[in-house]
């Protein structure tokens, strides 16, 4: 009784929240409902029986892909007026579409029944006694290693993905290039100078080299040392 | 068991997934809420998993919604990195002026 009005209590809260997610302003709105949302459908999987999910729910969704959604939204300037502006046209071709899925939706869940002998073709029934998590770890480790592991596969792939698609050479940034660091010797960069006593800087003809060089690589360095004085040392 | 029908469940998660479908096309122009939207599918897509596994007893729905939060989160990642890069080089997300580059 308890766990039914639970259930009609989430599910309210849920579809109210997805209505908002579609509907809100401000995207920062949408993205809080989405929150909201999630946590609503993890009160969902628990009515279920399937804690594992929902506490995964919880983690994945709420901790890492809400709140990428939150970044991405703060993070990029965007006039978001400008973005409604399309709302009353797009409007009734939404509210059409909505309404023929939800009728086709109808028919399915008014007219599906279960075969008799699906008791019989179960894949993975469940073991009374165990509980969720322990029985799922038992068939991902099992059965489902290999779809386990495409699983890694698929977030090392979205990983990787994101870093190239993101990753971007800025002009002004400094870089460590091995090649240039091995490829240095000792006459290129070492500069023995015999300082009178007594004599400044200035009188020896030695300054700081220009700060405006930043990343010099090899084929820069001779010049870079000709600036010196130091054409000769360089050839070889 | 479910405390109520499995067809509580599924009407939630149609309703969801009209909810979701909705929000793509109510939110032409902006690509972050129709990425959320397809969460929302997605999600509604999980629930009715999560419903037949209760109620047949059986644990390879709960298994298939593991890979299916997988595959979104991927999906999320992947579509959020296209956003930022569209975002720097076009300086707007709205998506209406993605066909530019039909030539």
């Amino acid at each position: 009784m308890i766990a039914a009005a639970a259930f009609y209590v989430f599910a309210a809260i849920l579809l109210v929240s997805a209505a908002m997610v579609v509907s809100a302003r401000n995207p920062v709105h949408s993205v809080l409902f989405l929150i909201l949302a999630f946590f609503n459908a993890a009160g969902l999987f628990l009515i279920a029986g399937a804690e594992f999910l929902a506490m995964i729910l919880v983690i994945v969704y709420v901790g890492a892909v809400a709140v990428l959604f939150l970044f991405v939204v703060m993070m990029l300037d965007i006039d978001f007026v400008a973005l409604r502006t399309g709302f009353q046209r797009y409007l009734p071709v939404g509210l059409a579409v909505g309404v023929v899925l939800m009728v086709e939706l109808a028919l399915v869940v008014g007219g599906w029944r279960v075969l008799p002998e699906v008791a019989a073709r179960r894949f993975a029934p469940v073991t009374p006694g165990l509980h969720n998590t322990a029985q799922l770890g038992d068939l991902i480790y099992t059965d489902y290693i290999f779809l386990f592991q495409a699983a890694g596969l698929v977030l090392l792939v979205a990983m990787i993905g994101a870093i190239v698609l993101t990753l971007r050479d800025r002009q002004g940034s400094r870089r460590q290039s091995i090649r240039v660091q091995v490829g240095r010797n000792m006459a290129e960069t070492l500069e023995l100078v015999d300082v009178p006593l007594g004599a400044g800087m200035t009188a020896v003809g030695i300054r700081r080299p220009p700060p405006a060089v930043a990343d010099a690589g090899v084929a820069e360095v001779p010049a870079h040392a000709a600036a010196h004085g130091h054409a000769a040392v360089t050839e070889h | 068991m479910l405390p109520v029908g499995v067809e509580h469940y599924l009407v939630v998660a149609a309703l969801l997934l009209v909810l979701g479908v909705f929000g793509i096309f109510l939110n032409r122009r902006n690509v972050i809420i129709m990425l959320m939207s397809i969460e929302l599918i997605l999600l509604a897509a999980n629930l009715n998993l999560v419903a037949f596994s209760a109620v047949l007893q059986d644990l390879v729905g709960q298994v298939f919604v593991m890979f299916t939060l997988t595959v979104a989160a991927a999906e999320a990642a992947i579509g959020l990195a296209i956003v930022v890069i569209y975002f720097r080089n076009r300086g707007s997300i709205q998506v209406e002026d993605v066909n530019l580059m039909k030539g």
